[in-house]
């Protein structure tokens, strides 16, 4: 079959290899999942790209790994494949060089919208009230009233949404459109709650050598269940604010406080586990070209995660405002940013794992 | 006094096994390793399972294969040529391999897809045999076992049944290395295409290996060389027939065809010479390299038509492919009158009529023919036609050093050595005269080098 990248073409080589083989196959899902079938689409192999956790057990438990002269290299190539399908499956298709110019495109970004919150602070209020918003009764409202927070954050996060929600859908649709039911979510949520497959089968991950010692599953936790309690942080804050009337800031012993503290602990340290195992890991088990993409998804956390507990930290100094400018704007950018970056990775995924739960249950009865 | 207990020569199962055997009795231990790291291990980074005989079904075993069974499927495969006594020790050891190799960090796992007629008596490596590989040599450093790469041991020295040094070649040149004792784990000597030709003659040209060119034999030469007692003789190996375009060496599972049932075998001559049908893959998997390698230039194709292509476990290299028997021939270079009467008269002899099964012996036969295909026999008529080339692929070979059933090696004379032992491959004549059953080099390996290992240990208290 041919197909239209370089990554793609090796990919399906690698898996006629692999097909003939299967000594890998209680690693992870990629393989089971691969051998149902003898020969791959884009969309398969897209599909098992994502399906891999990037583990490397197989690269190590390979014996055909360069320098062998069937040069078999799993992780690496499907790493490549699987940076490759966020580009690929961006909407709209204008955005997708957003995605090998991610770095650049961030910091620009980041700085720019942050700058224009500065202004807009400056110039909606009176000179001066951005040092002096921490003596104000409404703290941040001060200087941007809740509506039009709601307003400008609301649509962004739609079009983040939107965005996503057709990458997803294109996805999805190239490998094709099973039935996947309720049981396979069940088992997908399962799966990715915990990175069943980022363990090497059981012995765990391989990074900077052939020692099974990383801890890319644990710095991952820190920064997913972080992202997960900010999240629940400003959901019940929106909860108090239109259900019960009560408005920020806040205490620091309060609901959303505690949780968006939490949060904010865990994307300041788990962001800082990935980027140094990042720092360390193998090269061969990487993709080429996106750093800037990886990098920035991580630091991009790490700055919204950070300027939120500074601003809980920090809010009753002169630094309310421009902390306030840089938290909105860090959220800002992520918001708008999501659909073009490493963040489509965990949705790229949980597809992958309910369409393998489906898929299993299909051949196999079981996962 | 000798600077190491035990210089274990090798870096696969056996000799890993020995020297964390040896490592855990308190000895200091060298293992000499004569492939780059990468290829280290020689055949076990191709293995992926091992015959264990076990009481009941395990996790990862489907049900009780028992030592007795054992016996009697090696004496079959061996067609009772075999040491029985050596044999039926190796057995009961092969009980407690299980959790003891498991105690050294291996894995297993289900039987792998494809393999379902192994789940009950062979116990799959979880990620294969060269994770299998990594585990044991992160324990063995990991208790201080000193490994050295790309070292060779050459040559040795013997006084009487005593092992006094050996000579080896690194690249920073030739060194002598004494040890109180010698664990000789070096695997066959399959890569040294020279000396399988004392045996095969010319036809060892068109031999492939399956695993490592490091495999040459040096020590096992040397041994014998030096008084120790040969056995096996250098026409037996464990031989299938693979994919003849695989490379020369280190080609690995990948390469082997699992589809003769499905179709027929036919040499230059495009003339059908053995029974396809003679019993089921794996049992008769080990023959097809012999029966190659019996043929003019050791070459042979297999064929089998359209319905039959996903059938089988797929290889590396894709089937030649034809819509017509001329017209593959003609791919093929052979002669196309004589492929296409070869295709019909076996075609026109198919009796058939019961439901096809290609798990087990179906009695769809031809009759009549010189050579009847006995099982499995359908008509090969519809197109495309495919066709894999297969040549003789030799795993390993059996001529080796005799051994005792303390692995230790036995002198010319009939004396067992005071201080050198011999695991796997090296010493696997003496178990396997001939034939082969799936995962017995590895219990070979890890049984005797397990013993090697204590046998060395006890010798150096």
């Amino acid at each position: 079959m041919s197909h239209s990248t370089p990554a793609l073409t090796e990919a399906d080589r690698l898996m006629t290899v692999c097909n003939s083989c299967r000594y890998c196959e209680g690693l992870c899902a990629v393989f089971p999942a691969m051998e149902l079938k003898r020969s791959f689409s884009d969309g398969d192999l897209n599909h098992l790209a994502n399906l891999c956790h990037n583990c490397g057990a197989c690269y190590h438990d390979c014996q055909f790994t360069p320098p062998h002269e069937f040069a078999v290299n799993v992780p690496g190539t499907l790493a490549q494949v699987r940076t490759e399908s966020y580009a690929h499956y961006a909407w709209p298709k204008a955005a997708r060089p957003l995605f090998a110019r991610h770095g650049t495109a961030l910091a620009i970004g980041m700085t720019l919208i942050t700058a224009l919150f500065i202004l807009g602070f400056v110039a909606l209020n009176e000179p001066g009230a951005l040092l002096t918003a921490h003596l104000d009764d409404t703290r941040f409202y001060a200087m941007m009233p809740h509506e039009a927070m709601i307003a400008l954050f609301g649509a962004a996060f739609l079009w983040m949404l939107l965005a996503v929600f057709m990458g997803a859908r294109a996805f999805w649709r190239d490998a094709g459109t099973p039935q996947v039911g309720a049981t396979d979510h069940a088992q997908a949520t399962r799966d990715a709650a915990q990175l069943r497959y980022l363990d090497g089968g059981g012995m765990g991950c391989f990074n900077e050598d052939e020692q099974p010692t990383d801890r890319r599953r644990l710095w991952h936790h820190f920064t997913f269940y972080g992202f997960l309690l900010c999240f629940a942080a400003t959901s019940l804050a929106t909860v108090y604010h239109y259900v019960f009337g009560w408005h920020a800031p806040y205490a620091w012993h309060s609901g959303p406080a505690l949780l968006g503290i939490a949060g904010g602990i865990g994307l300041v340290i788990g962001p800082i586990g990935l980027l140094s195992a990042k720092r360390s890991r193998m090269q061969e088990l990487g993709a080429s070209g996106f750093r800037g993409m990886e990098v920035g998804f991580i630091l991009r956390l790490r700055v919204t995660g950070g300027s939120g507990l500074a601003l809980r930290v920090l809010g009753e100094t002169p630094l309310l405002g421009p902390l306030l400018a840089l938290h909105l704007g860090a959220v800002l950018t992520f918001f708008l940013s999501m659909p073009y970056g490493k963040f489509v990775h965990g949705l790229y995924r949980y597809l992958a794992l309910s369409r393998h739960a489906r898929d299993m249950r299909r051949h196999h009865g079981s996962i | 006094m000798a600077a190491w207990d035990v210089l274990v020569a090798g870096g696969g199962n056996a000799a890993l096994c020995a020297a964390i055997a040896a490592r855990r009795a308190g000895c200091s231990v060298l293992v000499l390793e004569k492939a780059p790291k990468f290829y280290r291990g020689g055949n076990t980074r191709h293995t992926r399972n091992m015959r264990c005989a076990h009481d009941a079904a395990t996790g990862t075993l489907t049900g009780p294969y028992t030592g007795d069974e054992f016996m009697q499927d090696l004496l079959r495969v061996t067609s009772g040529n075999t040491d029985e006594a050596l044999s039926r020790m190796m057995i009961d050891k092969s009980y407690e391999m299980l959790d003891w190799i498991q105690q050294q960090g291996v894995r297993f796992q289900p039987s792998l897809g494809g393999t379902l007629s192994l789940g009950r008596t062979n116990s799959f490596f979880l990620g294969g045999g060269r994770s299998m590989l990594n585990a044991l040599y992160r324990t063995a450093e990991g208790l201080g076992v000193e490994i050295r790469y790309e070292s060779e041991l050459t040559d040795v020295e013997i006084e009487g049944a005593s092992f006094r040094t050996a000579t080896v070649q690194s690249p920073s040149g030739e060194t002598r290395i004494e040890a109180r004792t010698l664990v000789a784990a070096s695997g066959g000597f399959q890569a040294d295409i020279d000396w399988l030709k004392q045996g095969w003659g010319e036809r060892a040209e068109n031999f492939l290996i399956r695993g490592t060119p490091y495999n040459k034999g040096s020590l096992t030469r040397a041994l014998i060389d030096k008084g120790v007692r040969q056995i096996g003789d250098a026409t037996q190996c464990h031989a299938v027939a693979i994919d003849a375009r695989a490379p020369k060496f280190d080609g690995g599972i990948i390469t082997r065809l699992d589809c003769v049932v499905f179709g027929i075998v036919v040499n230059k001559r495009a003339e059908r010479f053995y029974d396809e049908g003679e019993d089921i893959w794996p049992k008769r998997y080990a023959i097809w390299g012999r029966l190659v390698a019996d043929q003019p230039d050791q070459i042979a194709w297999i064929l089998f038509d359209a319905p039959n292509l996903e059938k089988f476990m797929p290889s590396l290299y894709p089937p030649v492919e034809a819509g017509s028997i001329a017209e593959l021939a003609d791919k093929l270079s052979l002669d196309p009158a004589q492929l296409c009467e070869t295709v019909e008269t076996f075609n026109a002899s198919v009796v058939g009529g019961r439901p096809f099964n290609h798990v087990e012996p179906d009695g769809n036969r031809t009759e009549g023919l010189e050579i009847d295909k006995t099982n499995w026999a359908q008509r090969i008529e519809t197109p495309p036609f495919y066709a894999y080339p297969v040549r003789p692929g030799i795993t390993f070979t059996y001529l080796g050093v005799r051994v005792d059933d303390r692995a230790r090696m036995v002198m010319q004379d009939g004396r067992p050595a005071e201080n050198m032992f011999a695991a796997g491959e090296i010493m696997a004549g003496n178990v396997l005269g001939q034939g082969y059953a799936a995962g017995i080099g590895m219990t070979i390996g890890a049984v005797f080098g397990r013993l090697a290992g204590e046998g060395a240990a006890a010798h150096v208290a």
